[in-house]
């Protein structure tokens, strides 16, 4: 039952060096930069957002994840939220107004398999970039790169997804979208929705805590995919696998890495999924399939590679 | 421009690296498979060699995989290193161990 969360709001992903960070995120994935703070994190949107960032880059000496940010509905609802993970055991850690820029203040834990949440009600509004919210015009003109239209979701790798499960589902009101069993019943990957995409985060089982496989952007169609793996290989980056499409979702995606190696995922389509929907099961067995749906096998990385 | 020869002891195999590339990039151009390739910047520690003989420069990689003292050691990643001499390495993680990862599913649970 939804509690509230309304969607992803951010992510604060660690680079090694900040220069070449920001030229993939703006250059090749088209994002804007709209801030900087005192730490030195870049902030960025895509350009359908309407708050002012959704990416946030943090220079450090270990790439990966550093939480991801769901935005609730109002303040009444994170005082709920918050109430209810405390209650459920969770503890929870009080990020104060404004240690993000122009970000309200967000209620942050984290989950058994090792990866930190947060919950908050406010950021500033900035509207979509370069439309007016009156009579908007289709897109935006001087787009780079791949022109990504919003952050979408991440994916996981840990341990205890019965556990991460609880949390998401009974207490932050996440609906499973699709799940992959193993031949004992064991569910291996989780893909949680708290709206009518086929997935907001998903999980998969991996035995090293608070793994980040990738953050994904959303694009308007196949031929976007298409052209983005044009830019991959113009801009010689590293790519990982596709263009192609996968079983779990349907999405058409196109998985490749920034410069320290976060890996990044930009795709269009996929499933919808509504609340009376049920789960959707992938056996463990057929996951080549399930991941990647034309090759029917899985490589070497993509269950491996994580930072 | 300089090239550097880089023979690899775990599985035999020599190839040639221009100045300025990194081993990781050289390997991959020709086709060869004898070290595994994962990201290729630095981050997930899939390309982790250990350089026996010669120099090379480091670019930035991840402090986790490459540890200071490990970097003293030799043993760096493939992916950001670039050759001033010729060089010996050997895989820390076996480019065959890698790819039996890849036929089953037992890395999921």
């Amino acid at each position: 039952m939804k509690k509230g969360v309304m969607r992803p709001g951010h992510v604060q992903i660690r680079v090694l060096d900040m220069g070449e960070a920001v030229k993939h995120y703006t250059d090749l994935l088209g994002l804007i930069e709209t801030d900087r703070d005192d730490q030195g994190r870049v902030y960025l949107k895509a350009w359908s957002e309407v708050d002012k960032f959704s990416v946030v880059l943090r220079e450090a000496d270990e790439p990966g994840c550093d939480f991801m940010g769901f935005k609730v509905v109002d303040e009444a609802a994170l005082n709920q939220l918050e109430k209810d993970l405390v209650d459920y055991g969770v503890e929870v850690e009080q990020v104060p107004a404004e240690e993000l820029k122009d970000c309200g203040r967000r209620v942050r834990f984290t989950v058994p398999s090792g990866h930190a949440f947060e919950l908050y009600a406010d950021k500033k509004y900035t509207g979509k970039w370069g439309v007016s919210s009156v009579n908007p015009e289709a897109w935006p003109r001087g787009l780079q790169g791949m022109k990504a239209v919003r952050f979408d979701h991440c994916l996981f790798y840990g341990p205890e997804l019965a556990a991460v499960y609880d949390i998401f589902v009974n207490v932050l009101g996440f609906y499973l979208a699709e799940q992959v069993l193993d031949p004992e019943g064991t569910r291996v990957a989780q893909f949680l929705t708290v709206s009518m995409k086929e997935h907001d985060v998903a999980f998969i089982h991996h035995e090293e805590k608070g793994k980040f496989h990738h953050a994904s952007f959303f694009l308007d169609t196949w031929e976007a995919v298409l052209r983005s793996a044009d830019l991959i290989s113009m801009t010689d980056t590293s790519i990982d696998i596709g263009p192609t499409r996968h079983g779990l979702t349907h999405g058409q995606t196109i998985y490749f890495f920034d410069p320290s190696g976060n890996r990044n995922e930009v795709f269009c389509g996929g499933d919808y999924h509504y609340p009376d929907h049920k789960p959707i099961t992938w056996k463990a067995e057929d996951l080549g399939k399930a991941i990647f749906y034309h090759d029917r096998v899985l490589n070497e990385r993509f269950l491996t590679v994580l930072t | 421009m300089a090239e550097f020869q880089v023979f690899n002891r775990t599985t035999g195999d020599h190839f040639i690296c221009q100045e300025g590339q990194s081993v990781l990039k050289a390997m991959e151009q020709l086709g060869m498979k004898c070290v595994p390739v994962g990201c290729r910047g630095g981050g997930c520690g899939f390309c982790k060699i250990r350089v026996l003989e010669g120099d090379f420069e480091c670019g930035k990689m991840s402090k986790v995989h490459a540890p200071p003292e490990a970097v003293e050691k030799g043993e760096v990643l493939a992916c950001r290193i670039y050759p001033l001499t010729d060089l010996t390495i050997e895989c820390v993680l076996l480019p065959e161990a890698a790819l039996a990862k890849q036929t089953t599913t037992k890395a999921l649970r």
